[in-house]
């Protein structure tokens, strides 16, 4: 069955024929052919995946596509601003050395996203608890951590409330 | 203390914000026009007979471009021994055996077609363990060896066989002997993004492959060879890396897939691609191989160790790789982790019906430093020594010689030392047993001055300056994660006289960048750094002798620039003509100066400018130069069996505190030290970086990684049932620290650290649970079924 689908990406309005079997990963990747959203297993278990959709994190791998009418959804490539300028989070995430391979970055960076739109003084356990679904093979997570609890002072300094 | 501008700082790494953007693209992210997908059909038994394929059904499904199978295509051998086959024919020996493929125009027509593809089976009995394998009269893998001599058995014929000294002799005369066995369990290294490749074919029928390797230049002969199979002797390969997504060793050898794809391309006439599913990943690539050691170590009463014994039975699998090779690297710690005047090592390797094995980080170290660590602890407590003292005692020292490997730089008694520190532990070993808590702690010994276990362990490096002042350093060595393109442009920054955001470091492209061996055995740093000092040393003696010859004329020309704008401005008195000897010059910061007056801001000239002039004049030049840096080492000598295989060693130790809850068997970690001779820092940021993911990716090993097998068939392909390390289990604080020695082989003293750091992480932590509850694990991973069956058996002596 293919049906319109329409939704916001990245702040823009978008809508394509999609078929219903499809889940979002798949029509953020071939559709509209924004890559920076992973597949790491396609089964939801690594969190390469994940998207921001109306504030949550999701893995996009999941989720079919025709739930998404209607809603917000935020992929990597939505955080970048003018110029290509990088979002305090991704700033922090490169300044930090929270990214070796990289393949998890993106999911990754969204977690901490979702988890940053919540609170600027996340603990360590909360900020652990936010990424418990993101898998990284190359870090140890260390320099992650210390990455998203850099990028809450950065988001602090920047907008303070 | 030299005093460098870069080395030693935290620097992000040059890719890190493609990453952070999502833009960086990897095997998986690649799509060429007109491509199609392809998908394999893997075998349904362990070791069956293939009575007969019937690919009819497949072939008629619209979409469907090609189905081939080993009858239908040029037989192409594969594998460290030439043992297996791009396509199996006649009979397959394992699971993940690929008896045929599809191509199509899109990825679900690809597996509807492979689903259709029936084939006949005749099962036959399969082997399953090294044991059985072994047994007079199991069922041969292999009926044939390569050269299709008949096989009589399982074992695989390898050299891995050494001994140093007199051991049986020792064994009379050493006070105390401990004699035990231990267990490895397979495991995968799981990185993020999954294997994959795509090839095409040019109209000359040149291949070009895009692949997930660390070997673009072996697996470009591999590739070569696999043309001269399918009738195309004399067309090349070219070869080409995108971001790797991880690789941890997966990458070191050519796989079935990527030969079938190049199959399939030809085949076609299209570009082709293969992208392996997650459960793909984990059934139908290389795990690291499992091992069963027998150690028997002694000591004399003063505690310091007479011998070693260890014989070890390694499941190869049906098929060797790379991964054969390990017991090389297996050697080093057994020979030479402590001081060990007599030894004895021999690893056999056998044919079985499981998945064949591959390398992955540490390359048989974790296996062998696990045993020797492990059983380390049961010789001190028999010689009544304390484990960090009886490590002391027997610590290596630098400049020795250990059966052939000559340690430079030594920095295993301040490793020992710091974790001791960090982990308080005259105050905690032996001392918390009531709360069920305690502390313990191994070494580890590695290459860390590449590893040559191949003819050459060289690398090249390109170094092309443009007129804009920015340095290309094309490398022959892969990025893949590890962040040795960040070392590469700071060790090229600080040679050279630039700063770190000049330069640019290309990889992956056999077509542009220079022969490297591979990227392996913690060799990626060490040897292109050093190729980029001499590249670098190149690139200023030619900007010198351009600058004795140009420089002062083109200062001349700026002055007088400078006075027809402002008459009032003096000209200074500058012999303008008279040449200048090249060592006269100076390159810093992007500039090039009189070294007698470094502050004149008359006389200095940006370095893109002073290149334009060499570039815009008659018979004008470039900066471009080249280096091959090959390691002041050696192979092992095939008589004696010794050599020097690094030209530098890493040291290290590690140590965990933890408890053990009694009721459930649950461990928790509660504070690890990862101590490491990493000769010197080179960027804090990225070292520290391998570190944490090395002890992390050994918190698994230790603790929750196990690649289960039923019969050869892999029963968890998934990260729900293959565990590894989440953020939320890193609960506990991660300590490491860095000791440098600076050794003079090493790119200004650096070490290659890239693998060691999850080396002695598992027996660090067996032998803490064994000073918390006495019950010590012997089989890894360390469960807590396999503590609370420990505790009952203890419980009943």
């Amino acid at each position: 069955m293919k049906k319109v689908i329409q939704f916001t990406l990245n702040g823009n309005e978008v809508s394509a024929e999609l078929e219903s079997h499809k889940m979002l990963l798949e029509v953020l990747r071939d559709t509209f052919e924004m890559t920076g959203t992973k597949e790491g297993c396609g089964q939801g278990e690594c969190g390469t995946c994940t998207v921001i959709i109306d504030g949550v994190s999701i893995k996009s791998c999941l989720y079919p596509v025709f739930e998404v009418e209607g809603k917000s959804v935020t992929t990597i490539e939505g955080l970048v601003g003018e110029g290509g300028k990088l979002h305090p989070i991704q700033e922090a995430f490169v300044e930090k050395g929270g990214i070796q391979c990289g393949f998890c970055s993106p999911g990754m960076i969204l977690s901490a996203k979702a988890l940053l739109d919540e609170t600027w003084t996340p603990s360590d356990n909360e900020i652990k608890r936010a990424i418990s679904g993101n898998l990284c093979r190359c870090t140890g997570y260390v320099q992650i951590i210390d990455s998203i609890r850099d990028a809450a002072t950065r988001l602090s300094n920047q907008d303070p409330k | 203390m030299t005093d460098y501008s870069f080395i030693g700082k935290e620097i992000p790494r040059p890719d890190a914000p493609d990453k952070a953007a999502g833009k960086a693209l990897y095997i998986s992210d690649l799509v060429k026009p007109g491509m199609l997908y392809g998908k394999i059909k893997y075998s349904e038994h362990a070791h069956a007979k293939i009575k007969h394929i019937d690919t009819s059904k497949a072939e008629k499904l619209p979409g469907v471009r090609a189905v081939i199978t080993g009858y239908n295509t040029p037989e192409i051998r594969i594998g460290f021994m030439k043992d297996n086959f791009a396509l199996k024919k006649d009979k397959v020996r394992q699971f993940r055996d690929e008896v045929a493929a599809v191509a199509a125009t899109d990825p679900e027509i690809a597996q509807e077609a492979v689903d259709l593809i029936k084939i006949e089976y005749e099962e036959l009995p399969g082997v399953f363990t090294p044991e059985d394998a072994l047994k007079e009269g199991a069922p041969l893998v292999h009926e044939v060896d390569p050269g299709g001599r008949p096989r009589k058995d399982n074992l695989i014929q390898l050299p891995w066989k050494w001994t140093e000294g007199d051991v049986e002799g020792a064994k009379q005369e050493s006070a105390f002997i401990v004699e035990d066995h231990y267990q490895t369990q397979r495991v995968q290294q799981t990185c993020m993004g999954t294997a994959g490749c795509i090839a095409e074919f040019d109209l000359q029928s040149n291949l070009i492959i895009y692949s997930k390797t660390q070997i673009p230049y072996l697996a470009q002969n591999d590739f070569n060879q696999a043309l001269v199979a399918m009738g195309l002797k004399g067309k090349s390969t070219r070869v080409i890396v995108p971001y790797l997504g991880g690789s941890f060793g997966t990458g070191l050898d050519t796989h079935g897939y990527e030969y079938i794809t190049i199959l399939l391309a030809y085949r076609t006439g299209r570009p082709v691609k293969i992208l392996l599913s997650r459960a793909e990943e984990f059934s139908n690539l290389s795990p690291r191989q499992p091992s069963k050691t027998h150690i028997i170590q002694g000591c004399d009463k003063e505690g310091r160790l007479t011998f070693r014994e260890v014989n070890m039975l390694l499941d190869n699998g049906a098929y060797t790789s790379w991964g054969a090779t390990t017991p090389t690297v297996m050697l080093m710690p057994i020979s030479t982790l402590y001081q060990v005047p007599n030894f004895f090592y021999n690893a056999k390797i056998v044919y079985t019906n499981n998945t064949y094995c591959q390398a992955m980080r540490g390359y048989g170290n974790p296996q062998a430093t696990w045993a020797i660590e492990s059983n380390m602890d049961q010789l001190a407590e028999k010689a009544g020594i304390d484990a960090l003292d009886f490590r002391m005692i027997n610590r290596n020292l630098p400049n020795t010689e250990s059966f052939g490997f000559k340690i430079t730089t030594c920095g295993l008694e301040d490793c020992i030392q710091s974790v001791g520190e960090k982990l308080k532990w005259r105050e905690k070993r032996g001392k918390q047993k009531n709360k069920a808590r305690g502390v313990g702690m191994a070494s580890l010994f590695h290459t860390g001055g590449g590893c040559r276990i191949y003819r050459s362990d060289g690398t090249g490096i390109i170094m092309k300056l443009d007129d804009f002042g920015n340095v290309s350093v094309a490398t022959g060595g892969i990025e893949m994660g590890q962040g040795f393109n960040s070392a590469l442009a700071i060790a090229t920054a600080e040679s050279l006289g630039v700063t770190p955001d000049k330069v640019s470091v290309v990889f992956g492209d056999t077509a542009t960048c220079p022969w490297d061996v591979g990227t392996h055995a913690s060799r990626g740093a060490y040897t292109s750094c050093n190729a980029a000092i001499m590249a670098a040393e190149k690139a200023r003696e030619k900007i010198f002798n351009l600058a004795s010859e140009h420089f002062m004329s083109r200062v001349k020309s700026v002055l007088v620039k400078k006075k027809k704008k402002d008459p009032d401005f003096q000209m200074p008195d500058f012999d303008f003509e008279s040449p200048r000897d090249p060592s006269e010059f100076e390159l810093k910061e992007n500039t090039v100066f009189l070294r007698e007056e470094p502050d004149n801001p008359l006389l200095r000239i940006s370095l893109g400018e002073f290149l334009r002039t060499a570039h815009f004049r008659n018979q004008g030049t470039m900066i471009v130069t080249e280096a091959f840096y090959d390691p002041n080492n050696g192979m092992l000598d095939p008589k004696t069996g010794k050599g020097n295989l690094s030209a530098t060693y890493t040291w290290g130790a590690q140590g965990a505190e933890v408890e053990v809850d009694l009721e459930t068997g649950e461990i928790k970690i509660l504070n690890f030290v990862s101590a490491n001779d990493v000769g010197k820092v080179i960027n804090k940021q990225t070292l520290m970086g391998q570190f944490y993911g090395a002890a992390v990716m050994g918190f698994g090993y230790a603790l929750s990684e196990e690649y289960k097998t039923d019969k050869g068939r892999n029963m968890n392909p998934n990260f729900l049932d293959y565990k590894i390390f989440s953020a939320s289990d890193l609960d506990f604080p991660l300590h490491v620290e860095l000791i440098e020695t600076n050794d003079k082989e090493g790119p200004f003293g650096a070490k290659g650290v890239g693998e060691p750091g999850l080396v002695p992480t598992a027996p660090a932590i067996g032998n803490a649970i064994y000073d918390a509850i006495g019950v010590r694990i012997k089989s890894l991973p360390i469960t807590p079924e396999k503590i609370l069956a420990a505790l009952k058996e203890k419980g009943k002596r």
